[in-house]
């Protein structure tokens, strides 16, 4: 076959299926956990594989024609001693015709064909069908239960709202204060240039981790801001003006000195010039920064899960952990509020998708 | 309208000097270009008159005014830069605007401005366009309604050309010059490049390592430069130079294997300097062959033909005379043999006499 230009379009097959398959292989997990969001319950399987069916005295009272109460009990012990049943009365293995006749007492050899029958039926392995709807990211039904319960039940909303407002704060203050600084350390040497460059820098050297307990100290000790969203949008500002600055200033550095010196002689002040020449100009470092600073707050969980104390001001990656911590074991909720969380990231990716890709490549290509 | 006047202007990046002791006085309405090779410090310069290089010493004056302290947008000038520098996110209309907004112009005088500037330079139908949607020569036209569109008292140009192809080049150097003709403001324009210099500026200042070697029209700096350097740098194909020796009581210029009569018009620059070295510098338009009609007293020599580069209305024939080198320009339909001996006559009243030692002119 030919396309419109002339290609033979079957070389391209494999390619396509790899693809799928690759698509396929990378999606998996997420379904798998939209899937459980969906279901309603919150157990981590996708489906629940039928179970083999207890051999008990009621059911062989009811299948077997003649048998009474004490014979079934009589029938129960001997599987049970023979180890064929555990003590719920699930089958450990598959029983043989002939050997189920030699396990009874001598007077209960007349029930050995019909029992087997129904031990067999007991067994009742998984079809395949089954199997594969077990590993299928497809609910057996379809709620919203879990996301209708993590607003309702749970304090959900609230700790949605503190991420929000806190990674809002984070943003704002931190591209803000990179900005005017990446321009500062761009354009004008001053004392300490180098100094600074460096050690903002060296900064992003040590994990998060490490700077847990200066912060703990200098925020909760000597600010009182313990506790306070105040307290951990200085944190997150902290932790992501660094990568900011650098990005900012690598920027800014592409960006030719004669606009600015033309601006100058056009009579713009140094106000105007930064916000009218050089900030729409660096509008795609801007806004990998911007989202850089976001999801420092959104996503973050050590800090906040150590600073925040009072269930009311955890933010949404700490009441996420409140859902599987501990006792709990509410996957449905965690899945549920995991693909909340997750939804004003990607928002935010696809609105600025068309910096993002000129942003990060600034200055590798001159254009 | 105002000149500009350098006043012992210097410039130092710490112990580095860039410029010494610049003195220039560009008149009201003139058309000054600043020639020299790279780095000569020219566009420093210019930048010191716009106040994007603070002066290290000395005063730069426009009109009666002392502008060392005063802030670029309070000095009257506009620039256009070699790189354009048009604002990227704006439209060339916004471009024309900004700086008539900043200073806070009416809206509908602004309108009547930017019309009339972009029909002087004919791009009134690019002006919703961004830059990134131009031709480099388009660019060029933006870059210069930028500077005339706010009417300044200066205009400083520095390299606006250089980006552009050789043919644009021609073109746009004939606009630039008919557009200062027709503005009459005063224009300070900084070139590497000899050609625009001759052929754009009233005045030509050359310079090299930050010192100001001439000041003149072009023909002035053409016909008597007044150092080695400025009659090497002015002209193509350059000035041909030969050490020589002054003999015979001033009567006699001996180069290494040939020697050339001093003509009446100069005698009164050898006579005194008997048996001095000198440099004798000869252009290549002075070197003809014999069919050619010549001017005022000449003299024949012998050379062998190295190279004959024919340029179409002409031939560069590169002769050598032991090892001397000449060039010399040559009518295309009696252009020599390689490796030949030909005759040429040297036109000795074109002559230009520079002293060995110090390389200035004699005078
Ligand atoms: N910030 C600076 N610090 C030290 N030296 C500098 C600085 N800026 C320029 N210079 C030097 O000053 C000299 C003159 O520079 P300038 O830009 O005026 O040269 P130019 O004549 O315009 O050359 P070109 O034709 O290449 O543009 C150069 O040697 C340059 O190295
Ligand atoms: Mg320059």
């Amino acid at each position: 076959m030919k396309d419109k230009a002339g290609h033979d379009e079957l070389p391209h097959l494999p390619l396509h299926i790899f693809l799928i398959i690759f698509v396929l292989i990378a999606t998996y997990p997420i379904l798998w956990v939209v899937t459980i969001a969906l279901s309603g319950k919150q157990s981590l399987a996708l489906a629940t594989l039928p179970d083999r069916i207890a051999v008990t005295e009621e059911r062989l009272v009811q299948n077997i024609p003649g048998l009474n109460d004490e014979e079934a009990t009589a029938i129960v012990e001997a599987l049970e001693n023979a180890k064929w049943i555990d003590e719920r009365g699930i089958l450990t293995l598959k029983p043989e015709r002939d050997k189920v006749a030699p396990l009874l007492p001598a007077e209960l050899s007349k029930y050995a064909e019909p029992l087997h029958k129904d031990l067999m039926v007991c067994l009742a392995e998984p079809s395949t069908l089954d199997r594969l709807r077990a590993i299928t990211p497809w609910p057996e039904t379809f709620s919203l239960e879990n996301f209708r319960a993590v607003f309702r039940d749970q304090p959900f909303g609230r700790w949605i709202i503190n991420s929000a407002v806190i990674a809002t704060a984070t943003t704002i203050l931190g591209v803000f204060l990179a900005c005017t600084a990446g321009y500062a350390f761009s354009r004008f040497s001053f004392p300490g240039r180098r100094a600074g460059l460096m050690s903002f820098l060296v900064s992003q050297m040590f994990p998060g981790t490490l700077m847990l307990v200066p912060l703990y100290i200098i925020v909760v000790q000597w600010l009182q801001l313990g506790s306070s969203r105040i307290g951990l949008t200085l944190i997150y500002a902290t932790t992501s003006i660094p990568f900011c600055v650098w990005m900012l200033k690598g920027y800014f550095d592409t960006i030719p000195k004669e606009l600015e010196e033309a601006a100058l002689i056009d009579g713009a002040s140094p106000g105007v010039i930064f916000w009218r020449i050089v900030l729409p100009l660096a509008k795609p470092a801007v806004a990998v920064t911007a989202l850089f600073s976001f999801m420092t707050g959104w996503n973050e969980f050590i800090q906040a899960a150590t600073f925040m104390d009072k269930e009311e001001l955890y933010t949404a990656p700490v009441g996420l952990r409140f859902f599987v911590g501990g006792f709990s074991q509410q996957w449905g909720y965690f899945s549920a509020g995991a693909i909340i969380v997750s939804i004003p990231i990607v928002i935010l990716f696809l609105f600025l998708q068309k910096y993002l890709v000129s942003g990060l490549t600034a200055g590798s290509v001159k254009g | 309208m105002a000149g500009v006047v350098f006043e012992k202007v210097a410039k130092r990046y710490g112990e580095v000097s860039i410029i010494e002791g610049l003195n220039l006085d560009i008149q009201d309405k003139e058309f000054m270009v600043l020639v020299g090779p790279s780095g000569c410090g020219k566009s420093t310069a210019l930048r010191m008159i716009a106040g994007l290089e603070e002066i290290s010493d000395g005063h730069v004056k426009i009109g009666e005014r002392v502008v060392n302290e005063v802030a670029p947008k309070d000095r009257d000038i506009a620039m256009v830069f070699q790189s354009y520098a048009l604002y990227p996110h704006m439209t060339i209309r916004e471009n024309l605007e900004f700086g008539l907004k900043i200073r806070k112009t009416p809206q509908a005088e602004v309108d009547r401005l930017v019309k009339e500037a972009a029909e002087i330079l004919g791009i009134s139908h690019l002006l919703d366009r961004k830059p990134k949607q131009l031709s480099g020569g388009q660019r060029q036209r933006v870059a210069v309604g930028r500077a005339i569109v706010r009417k300044p008292a200066v205009f400083l140009f520095d390299e606006p050309l250089s980006n552009l192809d050789a043919k644009l080049r021609v073109q746009m150097r004939a606009e630039i010059t008919k557009l200062q003709q027709r503005l009459q403001t005063t224009t300070v324009y900084v070139t590497h490049d000899q050609v625009e210099a001759m052929t754009m500026g009233h005045r030509i200042a050359v310079m090299k390592d930050g010192k100001l070697q001439q000041v003149g029209t072009p023909l002035e700096v053409y016909e008597q430069p007044s150092n080695l350097f400025v009659a090497a740098f002015i002209g193509t194909p350059p000035m041909n130079f030969v050490k020589a020796q002054i003999r015979n009581e001033g009567t006699l210029i001996a180069a290494a294997k040939f020697a050339l009569p001093v003509p009446v018009k100069l005698r009164h620059l050898t006579v005194p300097r008997d048996g001095a070295n000198v440099v004798v510098g000869i252009r290549p338009e002075n070197i003809v062959d014999p069919s050619k009609p010549t001017r005022g007293e000449t003299a024949m020599i012998q050379a062998k033909v190295d190279i004959a580069e024919p340029l179409g209305h002409e031939v560069l024939v590169y002769a050598s005379i032991g090892d001397d080198t000449l060039v010399a320009k040559v009518d295309p339909h009696r252009a020599p043999q390689l490796d030949s001996i030909v005759d040429l006559v040297v036109e000795l009243e074109s002559l230009h006499l520079f002293d060995a030692a110090t390389e200035r002119r004699l005078a």
